[in-house]
């Protein structure tokens, strides 16, 4: 098996043994697969007692796929489970936590209107006269509160408390079962610094203890404050699995973006850089000190007609935040924005889209696709909705513009009553693209466009994002991969920890291991 | 042949056909239409006609759905029209008149629209489950209907508003022509306009909508607003009928009816699509039912019996789990034949 | 670590007093205790025994349908069959009665209907993803036209032994009990204690609070959602038989709309309508304000009875505002 690829998949034998000599979890050639896709393949993972292991990679690396199929969610096509020296298969993560693999998710899922007693020993709850025995049921989840720092009253209701606190609720609940592995699955995505350092305070408690963790963040700072080992996804497919303090973070992040060769680029052309700009050039979109709490800190921007802004930055990192803010899909806290020199609110979709701004999501699904209704439909639904529903677009303009943008972007089918839902991702957002030039925007803001679809496709996304801008339009482009981004920007913005750390023009020495290095450290090296 | 066995109205359309079958077999000439006073009278067209009330009301129902969301209180908005029609005309000092006729229609179908801008506001603007939204004034409507007409069945002559339910114009009910006229008017409207396309959007996929700058609420507050005005309509037919305002049974059970008639008809009360002539189908379905029941020569107190068979049959039709669990016996036996 | 802990804890503590799993109860208590003051002051014998007891005499049913009410609206769904199982479970006692099957078995048959109309609609609803809102909606018409297809008329009972049953009763001075109060009394007590000290009634609450969140938890959430439209459907069935005892007969067409006003009893009684929060004895107090508004309106003698529905309707809208106020604040 390992013999096949010797090359590619590097062997977890390969790396230093820690301190316990027996993994308590050990994952062998595990391979999930998708309709269409392989969402893991052959990938080994093992966890040990009392370390703390970071699990990373970006979007489609397959790190929820591989949690998914140790908990026994989703089904194995190849591999196999040993916990504990016995090959296992759970049916269901109820099933994984009667055998001592407890998770707790970054959404905590537990019941918020239930009290945090209960949240923490129901379905181990103390009887008493055939019914549940509050009292000392209480009592009982005082001790693990206590355990985890806690001092709260077991009674009170969990939604009463913030969401740390529930995190660390969550994970009494996993201890009440005697867990020997924790999987923590973006615990510290909404907890401010000292909640943070309280959960690491817990962690590194429980790895005395001897429980193994398996930590899920996107935040490097962390990773190193708190993890012992790092294994690294990427596609689906191991990278490497390394001593936390032997992987400088540098190496880390390329690590887990490098890769994009560029036969996966494909005939994209790369876009020269623009010849400076005229000195009095007027910016068409002006975001001064914008930001939103939890979200982005607050940034300045300068947005120019005919350039290209590409962004770089992990998961997480507040571009797609960042990116709502300029759209008004969520409301700012601060700032301004100026358009044309005009100071403009963007409350909602609707105003950027009445000041020619236009945005695709990053989640396709979920935000972009009207799937029951045709491609034809989903193409002018943003047109329409400008319009009003009063003012129908004609249906022979309607036609024309739909076989237009069919053609011209190579949606196939070339059915405009064929319903969205039943295209590939690949011309979904071909639709989607459609959708928003058809409103002849000046401003286009495209978060992942090319996330998720095949290398046609995205060589296509790409050249027409490089034509756009030569024909003026404005174009903030959002990608996972820096390859895709140093090909097509004029500038690039490193998001960081939901700040912007940097803003640099595209010239000959900025390179993806520069932009790794600002993305890993926050600053240049100089 | 296989795409009309597929087509979403086959079945709907195989059960009205059924129950008119089962109408003629008892009373072979019962399908006739014949001409009295250049009127034409026979079953066909008192189904029209009966319809008529149930039609408005499905109409609104169905867009309301469409956008994800359900009107119980269309049964109260029926019995409110009434009331405040025949009340308004019962204190005209002229009730016979023309005039006084318009103006109950248009007092009674204003404060219909407000009622419905009521329910508009409760779902779209403070983002009440619209079940419960709605509930309200399913509770309360009764009540106001009766504080209108003092807990009287008020019941008074006016020739010219009668003519809304038992009037002729060219050989056909005056009801029907209203219902029917506006079915083609609201179908026009939706398929003509954007107005269907944003509402099936909102319903598919609210925040996709959002983010594509559909103006939602807007929306969602209108087809309330036209949902309430409908059934106003529908009371108005309703109470030209009996000349008599019944707080309590005017329009009773007809929000539940309307919602049988929707998913009848192919629309999923999960929103998004809509399908107006499946909802017509369900309508003509549902009336003829009474009909078929009452020429059969049962109780028409067991129709619900009936409905009840359909609503289970439809819904579990639709339900995905059976579909698969059905596919999977087929495939079982076709292995089974396969393997034999 | 200390400093952390410090900060978490404390604002732990400050939030522990925003407590607002009672709020909408407490609120229907004051909106009782107004209801009687105002009565007490404004009319003589307001607040005298008699009334007190006939308002538990006159509502037993009711308090039983809107327990299990209470059960169906904490997980999130909603039971639109419980008038029309009313109606059946007492033609069927009725008829069986009149038929000369003896009482011991009527009874238990009468309970069955319920239990196994509600277990049809569970199923249609767990398994079969049919909206509680048109399932129900099939039981119900179900139940009516099986009314019809039992009795189409009204039918008295003249059994002996149920007769004996319904006499029965225990005063002392003005206050009088009858054997439906206690039952009544007796099905929220269990339902008290089903709720709040099992893991069945624990799991009832978490489906509401989170349908995926209690799957996740381990808990047994499918089985639960069928077993309280059994449970609605059965006391569905409790309160026609104990309906048939108020007016000594059964007939198809009691209980029409009553869905409705058990809904809002359980509503005004301080349930969330989305579920996962509410207590059974708040829906006992919804059901007491209920009763409160119509002796009110009896008393004040120049009021319609039509204002009972208005009324209703406006404390529904009070509630279902301030109850959207709470929800929107927790996010």
């Amino acid at each position: 098996m390992i013999a096949s690829e010797p090359q590619q998949r590097p062997s977890t034998a390969d790396a230093p043994e820690p301190q316990a000599t027996h993994p308590v979890v050990q994952m062998t050639g595990i391979s999930v697969e998708f309709p269409g896709v392989k969402a893991l393949d052959n990938v080994d993972f093992r966890l040990f007692p009392g370390e703390i292991h970071a699990l990373m990679g970006e979007n489609g690396a397959g790190k929820s796929t591989l949690i998914k199929a140790l908990t026994g969610v989703n089904s194995l096509s190849g591999g196999s489970i040993t916990v504990n020296g016995t090959s296992t298969r759970f049916n269901g993560p109820a099933d994984a936590r009667e055998h001592g693999i407890s998770t707790v998710y970054q959404e905590v899922n537990l019941c918020t209107n239930l009290t945090v007693a209960e949240n923490i020993m129901l379905g181990n709850e103390p009887r008493r006269f055939g019914g549940l025995d509050w009292r000392s049921m209480r009592r009982q989840a005082t001790v693990f509160l206590k355990k985890m720092g806690l001092n709260i009253d077991p009674g009170s209701s969990l939604g009463s408390h913030s969401l740390a606190v529930q995190q660390l609720v969550a994970i009494s609940r996993a201890m009440v079962v005697d867990a020997k592995v924790l999987i923590l699955d973006e615990p510290t995505s909404s907890l401010d610094t000292d909640e943070v350092k309280q959960l690491f305070t817990v962690m590194r408690q429980l790895r005395q203890d001897g429980v193994a963790i398996l930590f899920v963040s996107h935040f490097l700072d962390q990773i190193y404050a708190v993890s012992d080992r790092i294994t690294i996804l990427r596609n689906g497919k191991l990278v490497q699995e390394r001593f936390t303090r032997e992987l400088p973070q540098r190496e880390l992040v390329s690590l887990m973006i490098a890769g994009t060769s560029d036969a996966q680029v494909g005939q994209a052309v790369a876009r020269n850089a623009k010849e400076a700009r005229s000195e009095n050039a007027q910016p068409l979109l002006q975001a001064v000190g914008l930001g939103r709490k939890g979200a982005v800190q607050p940034f300045n921007l300068d947005l120019y007609a005919g350039e290209v802004i590409g962004m770089a930055g992990l998961l997480g990192s507040g571009r797609t935040e960042l990116a709502r803010l300029l759209y008004g899909a969520d409301k700012a806290d601060e700032g301004t924005i100026e358009l044309g020199g005009a100071k403009t609110k963007l409350r909602t979709p609707r105003q950027a889209l009445g000041h020619k701004i236009a945005y695709t999501s990053e989640d396709r699904k979920g935000e972009g696709v009207v799937g029951d209704l045709s491609v034809a439909e989903n193409i002018i639904l943003g047109l329409q909705a400008a319009r009003g529903w009063t003012r129908p677009l004609p249906a022979t303009k309607a036609s024309q513009i739909v076989d237009a943008y069919i053609k011209a972007l190579g949606v196939r089918p070339a059915n405009p009553n064929a319903l969205l839902k039943n295209l590939s991702g690949g011309n979904q957002q071909k639709v989607l693209l459609a959708r928003w030039l058809a409103t002849a925007p000046k401003l286009l803001i495209l978060d992942e466009p090319t996330r998720g679809i095949d290398i046609g496709a995205k060589t296509e996304i790409m050249n027409l994002v490089s034509e756009l801008a030569e024909q003026g339009m404005s174009v903030v482009f959002i990608s996972a991969e820096l390859e895709e981004v140093l090909r097509l920007s004029d500038r690039i913005v490193v998001m960081r920890d939901h700040t912007k750390v940097a803003e640099l023009p595209r010239t000959d020495d900025v390179d993806v291991p520069r932009l790794i290095e600002i993305i890993a450290t926050g600053e240049e090296t100089k | 042949m296989t795409l009309i066995y597929k087509h979403r109205l086959f079945w709907p359309l195989v059960a009205l056909a059924a129950l008119l079958l089962a109408c003629t077999i008892k009373r072979p000439d019962i399908l006739g239409i014949t001409v009295l006073d250049g009127h034409l009278f026979g079953a066909p067209i008192d189904i029209l006609r009966n319809s008529a009330p149930l039609l408005l009301v499905s109409l609104g129902m169905t867009l309301v759905i469409a956008t994800r969301g359900i009107d119980l209180s269309v049964g109260a908005t029926v019995a409110i029209a009434g009331a405040v029609a025949l009340t308004f005309i019962a204190s005209s000092d002229h009730p016979a008149s023309v005039g006084t006729a318009l103006g109950a229609i248009i007092v009674a179908l204003g404060l219909c629209f407000i009622l419905g801008c009521f329910n508009g506001m409760l779902v779209a603007n403070f983002g009440i489950q619209p079940i419960i939204a709605t509930l309200i004034l399913m509770t309360a409507g009764r009540g106001v209907a009766m504080l209108i007409t003092n807990g009287q069945i008020t019941t008074v002559a006016s020739a010219p508003f009668s003519t809304l339910a038992s009037g002729f114009l060219l050989g056909l009910p005056v009801a029907a022509i209203i219902a029917y006229g506006v079915y083609l008017v609201v179908a026009l409207l939706v398929r003509r306009t954007a107005l269907g396309m944003l509402l099936e959007a909102v319903g598919i996929n609210p925040e996709a909508s959002r983010l594509a700058g559909v103006k939602s609420k807007t929306l969602v507050f209108t087809v309330y607003a036209l949902c309430a005005l409908l059934s106003g309509l529908a009371g108005l037919i309703f109470a030209a009928n009996t000349m008599a305002a019944d707080a309590n049974n005017a329009g009773l059970f007809i929000e539940l009816d309307a919602i049988l008639a929707v998913v009848i008809g192919g629309t999923s009360l999960a929103g998004g699509k809509f399908n107006l002539s499946g909802t017509l189908v369900g309508v003509l379905i549902i009336t003829t039912l009474s009909l078929t029941v009452t020429v059969l020569g049962i109780s028409p107190l067991v129709t619900s019996l009936f409905k009840a068979i359909v609503v289970i049959a439809v819904t579990l039709m639709m339900s995905t789990r059976l579909r698969t669990m059905l596919a999977g016996l087929r495939e079982r036996r076709r292995f089974q034949e396969a393997s034999a | 670590m200390s400093t952390a802990t410090a900060t978490i804890a404390k604002s732990a503590s400050r939030k522990l007093s925003l407590d607002r799993r009672y709020l909408p109860v407490l609120g229907t208590i004051i909106v009782f205790l107004l209801m009687l003051v105002i009565g007490g002051v404004r009319y003589e014998n307001f607040l005298s025994p008699a009334v007190i007891s006939n308002l538990f005499i006159n509502n037993a049913h009711l308090i039983v349908l809107a327990t299990g009410m209470t059960f169906v609206i904490l997980t999130g769904g909603i039971d639109l069959s419980v008038g029309a199982v009313l109606a059946l479970s007492s033609v069927i006692t009725a008829t069986l009665l009149q038929a000369g099957v003896p009482l011991i078995l009527v009874l238990p048959i009468a309970l069955l209907a319920g239990s196994i109309i509600g277990l049809g609609m569970g199923v249609m609803i767990q398994y079969f993803d049919v909206q509680p809102f048109v399932a129900t909606l099939a039981g119900m018409f179900l139940a009516r036209g099986l009314c019809f297809i039992f009795a189409p008329e009204s039918v008295p009972i003249r059994d002996e032994g149920f007769i004996a049953i319904t006499n029965w009763g225990l005063s002392t001075g003005r206050w009088r009990i009858t054997a439906a109060v206690v039952i009544a009394l007796i099905v929220v007590a269990c339902a008290w204690w089903i709720l709040h000290r099992t893991r069945f009634g624990r799991t009832v609450y978490a489906v509401g609070g989170g349908e995926s969140s209690a799957t996740l938890m381990g808990l047994r959430v499918a089985r639960t959602k069928v077993t309280v439209y059994v449970i609605s459907g059965t006391c569905a069935s409790l309160g026609g038989i104990l309906f048939a005892m108020f007016s000594r007969s059964g007939y198809a067409l009691t209980g029409v709309g009553m869905e409705l006003d058990a809904i809002a009893a359980v509503v005004i009684g301080g349930t969330l309508l989305v579920g996962g929060m509410g207590f059974v004895l708040g829906s006992v107090v919804g059901v007491m304000v209920l009763g409160l508004i119509q002796t009110i309106i009896t008393f004040e003698g120049t009021l319609s009875s039509w204002w009972t529905k208005i009324v209703i309707g406006v404390l529904l809208l009070i509630f279902v505002i301030l109850q959207r106020i709470l929800s929107l604040r927790r996010t």
